[in-house]
């Protein structure tokens, strides 16, 4: 239909108007319609979120909403936090743990590398290794810490077993996919130039698989952390997994508390040293 | 050094990639090869360098290394392949590592590979800064730095622009012509050819058969100005045919298939 509200035009056109500004009745802005799904930061968000949460679940404590011996408020726990300190038994406890995470991971880890290194490279290891892992791989590490007691004794011997092997299969996965994973290109290149077999490995594939081992450690890192809570669950005087046992049997809700804080802090504190280490070791990426 | 070529056919699996090749490459000369996408190019420059596995005894190289090359056949490759953890002058450098030489020795043919290539002031940059031209210098520096008897270049331009391509080319002939080292030349463009080559090799689609060895007959310095353009257009027009019949053939055997 024409458009019979527009007044019929003068006989005389105005000037042409400036290149510059388009005609204003005819045409209309462009708006952005992009947005929407685009990250951005929003820190403050979840600070308040965090904040709102704690101020909530203390208020709910101060108020007698919740029996303390349920759910103690936040206070309550860091007053826990700050005797287990005062008295050395958080020190004695984390000690325990921090030297069992310590030795399995370390164990499991460097064994793990290894296999997964050579699976990465050699086929008969590949060949070997990609069936007994994908076996041995789902089996939880846990429910052998009975044979492995039996085996070892109920001393730490049987909880660096558990948490080592715990600990080797995702790392066994996680290099081997990263080796593979290496460019064959780069592979080529060295070989084209007459590096040496170990030279190639060293300076080629090892650096090139360093950022999926990294990802590895942070996977086998908190599956160390489990790990060291279930054992030291099962049968040890001392370490943080003992000392939560114990003070649940004891009704200690705020002690059970304190020592959940002090495992998720030490989860937060591996967590970050991974995160550094990717920091200088994977400054190229 | 030379390179000979006889018979030479190469399969992976069931697949006949190359089939009877003969061909020589003559000390001095810049050998550029052409031929459909998938014809067995880069198979070739492979195993030209001894990084295609090949049973036999088709490919036979001649004549004594110039004085201190450290790697007779050097690549340069089409996706550069420098390793992204090093800086560039250790991308370079990587190639003299395992060799036995003085370290200043070392240091200095770094740094003069670098010069050459224009690239000391960003020595100390990693691969990620750099433009993708940038990035091929690096590669054919690494080359050079091991004074090749031979460079294999595998489409060595074509991951970069137009205008980069051009400046490449250019500066790698002017580097070309001081030491004239032999090159075999991979590439799918025909400017490049063209300006580059002593003689082109046209491949037949996949398995692919020398269709025809043209010689650019006239001097690279002669091909700029416009008597020069004249003849290489021609020469274009010759090569051009050459792959599109046998790209034509391609395209009829796919629908075919
Ligand atoms: N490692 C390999 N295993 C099996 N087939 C391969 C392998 N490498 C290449 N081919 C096949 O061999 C044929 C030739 O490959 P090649 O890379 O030599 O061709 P090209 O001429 O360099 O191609 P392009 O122009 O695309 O670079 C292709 O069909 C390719 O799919
Ligand atoms: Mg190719």
């Amino acid at each position: 239909m024409p458009d019979t509200t527009e007044a019929p035009r003068p006989m005389t056109r105005p000037a042409p108007q400036p290149a510059a500004q388009a005609p204003a009745s005819a045409s209309r802005p462009v708006r952005f319609r992009g947005g929407g799904f685009v990250a951005e930061p929003r820190r403050w968000a979840a600070l308040l979120a965090f904040v709102i949460a704690i101020a909530a679940w203390e208020a709910s404590g101060r108020l007698r909403l919740v029996s303390p011996l349920f759910l103690p408020p936040p206070s309550a726990i860091l007053l826990a936090l700050q005797g287990l300190v005062a008295d050395g038994s958080l020190a004695r406890n984390l000690a325990a743990s921090l030297m069992r995470i310590g030795v399995g991971w370390t164990l499991g880890t460097a064994a793990g590398v290894l296999v997964g290194f050579a699976m990465g490279i050699w086929s008969i290891a590949r060949a070997i290794g990609l069936p007994a892992v994908s076996a041995l791989f789902p089996i939880p590490k846990i429910a052998l810490l009975p044979l492995f007691i039996l085996w070892l004794g109920i001393g730490e011997a049987s909880k660096f077993a558990t948490i080592g092997l715990g600990v080797f299969f995702p790392t066994v996965i996680a290099t081997y996919s990263a080796v593979d994973g290496v460019p064959r290109n780069l592979i080529r290149m060295g070989q084209s130039f007459n590096m040496p077999w170990l030279d190639v490995l060293r300076k080629v594939v090892l650096p090139g698989a360093m950022p999926g081992i990294l990802a590895g450690f942070r996977i086998s890192a908190s599956i160390a952390l489990i790990l060291v809570v279930s054992a030291e669950m099962i049968g040890a005087d001392y370490g943080i997994g003992a000392f939560v046992l114990n003070a649940g049997n004891l009704m200690l809700t705020d002690q059970l508390l304190a020592g959940v804080l002090v495992l998720s802090l030490l989860g937060l504190a591996i967590g970050t040293a991974l995160s550094l280490l990717e920091k200088t070791l994977l400054k190229w990426r | 050094m030379e390179l000979f070529v006889r018979g030479l056919s190469h399969r992976y699996g069931d697949l006949l990639v190359l089939d009877s090749i003969d061909l020589d490459v003559r000390e001095g000369e810049i050998l550029v090869v052409i031929g459909p996408s998938g014809c067995g190019k880069s198979t070739l420059l492979g195993i030209l360098g001894g990084i295609v596995p090949h049973g036999g005894e088709a490919v036979r190289i001649a004549g004594e290394p110039p004085p201190g090359c450290l790697n007779p056949v050097s690549f340069v490759f089409q996706d550069f392949s420098l390793l992204p953890w090093r800086s560039v002058e250790d991308n370079v450098g990587l190639v003299l590592e395992h060799q036995r030489m003085p370290t200043g020795e070392r240091r200095e043919r770094v740094e003069d590979c670098l010069r050459r290539m224009g690239l000391l002031e960003f020595r100390k940059a990693l691969p990620k800064q750099l433009s993708g031209g940038m990035r091929q210098r690096v590669g054919i520096a690494r080359a050079l730095a091991t004074r090749p008897a031979i460079l294999l270049l595998d489409e060595p331009l074509s991951a970069l622009d137009a205008q980069t391509r051009d400046l490449l080319m250019e500066d790698f002939l002017d580097l070309w012509k001081r030491d004239r080292t032999t090159a075999v030349y991979v590439t799918h463009n025909l400017n490049e050819a063209l300006r580059l080559a002593d003689r082109v090799v046209v491949l037949t689609r996949r398995p692919g058969r020398i269709r025809d060895i043209v010689k650019v007959g006239l001097p690279r310095e002669d091909r700029a100005g416009a008597a020069g353009q004249a003849f290489l257009a021609e020469v274009h027009d010759r090569l051009w045919e050459l792959i599109k019949a046998e790209a034509r053939i391609a395209d009829r055997e796919i629908v075919d298939a």
